[in-house]
């Protein structure tokens, strides 16, 4: 357990620098999140994968994998590793305030 | 793991931009060599159960940022043809780590109880492990192997086949998944694969 400092607010995270308490999150933070993943501008588009994200893990209790935000999300992969390069599940989870996607598929 | 410079704890996110100025001093990841990190799976085996390691470390390689090349030779090729990468089969012929879970609740240590080899080679006995892994997979949400292959191109996946196996199987290109780019020589995949860490299934 740390605390982490943004916008000069203490935010909790775990041993991997994930949020570990929903109501620390808004929307303000995850820009904030969202630029330390690399995200410089978060736009309607990243909004809406990252709300998917949120509200996929208040149904699974599971933050999403890349085929789940294809096939329950809709969301078209290419796209999301576009919006998100690199390491895209991870940063959606990290930008949407939720713990990293455990799941192998 | 990865500290900014205002102490602040951040995930690995595998692009060396956020903790600029800043040093773990646990000794931890090496700074990055020149381009992103590169595994290539070598697939053999056409099995039901060697198809799947391969495909979902691939799955997973992807999602971490790294590049995923394929190289399907000898048995591997079924799984790329789009005449049996549908219907791969499981035996336990020679597999002696076969158990079955589900029988624990009738006895403590029947589900850790290797399945006798005889019972492999009965009639109908393929159909129904294959059958039975196939349940259990897409009990776990793990998609079927031609949609997992799907799956894998769209990630950026590029997959090869083996030019010397084609040709020994008699399989044509048409044949094989759209996914796959070319079907090309031992020597060029040496040359693709340069650089890359290589696990042979």
């Amino acid at each position: 357990m740390h605390t982490n400092t943004f916008l000069g607010r203490p935010v909790e995270v775990d041993d991997e620098g994930f949020l570990t308490r929903p109501e620390q999150w808004d929307a303000d933070l995850a820009a904030e999140l969202g630029r330390i993943a690399g995200v410089d501008e978060m736009t309607a588009e990243h909004w809406r994968v990252v709300h998917f994200a949120r509200s996929d893990f208040d149904t699974t209790g599971e933050a999403p994998t890349l085929r789940r935000m294809q096939k329950a999300g809709g969301f078209d992969i290419k796209r999301i590793f576009a919006l998100f390069p690199g390491k895209p599940a991870k940063k959606i989870a990290y930008i949407a305030g939720r713990p990293k996607p455990r799941a192998c598929v | 793991m990865p500290i900014d410079a205002r102490g602040n704890l951040i995930p690995d996110f595998g692009d060396p931009r956020p903790v600029t100025g800043a040093t773990t001093g646990d000794g931890g990841a090496p700074a990055a060599s020149a381009g992103p990190r590169k595994m290539v799976f070598i697939c053999s085996k056409g099995n039901l159960d060697m198809a799947y390691p391969a495909l979902i470390m691939g799955n997973a390689a992807l999602g971490e940022g790294v590049e995923v090349e394929y190289f399907f030779t000898f048995w591997g090729l079924d799984i790329i043809d789009v005449r049996t990468m549908d219907d791969l089969k499981f035996s336990f012929g020679g597999n002696t780590a076969m158990h079955m879970p589900q029988l624990e609740r009738f006895k403590g240590g029947l589900g850790t109880m290797s399945m006798p080899q005889t019972l492999a080679m009965m009639p109908g006995m393929t159909t129904a492990s294959t059958a039975m892994m196939k349940k259990m997979m897409a009990d776990l949400d793990i998609p079927t192997v031609p949609e997992m292959l799907d799956h894998l191109v769209a990630m950026g996946a590029q997959m090869w086949a083996c030019q010397l196996s084609v040709e020994m199987m008699q399989i044509k290109k048409a044949n094989l998944h759209p996914g796959v780019g070319a079907v090309i020589s031992a020597a060029d995949f040496i040359e693709k694969s340069a650089g890359a860490q290589i696990v042979f299934v």
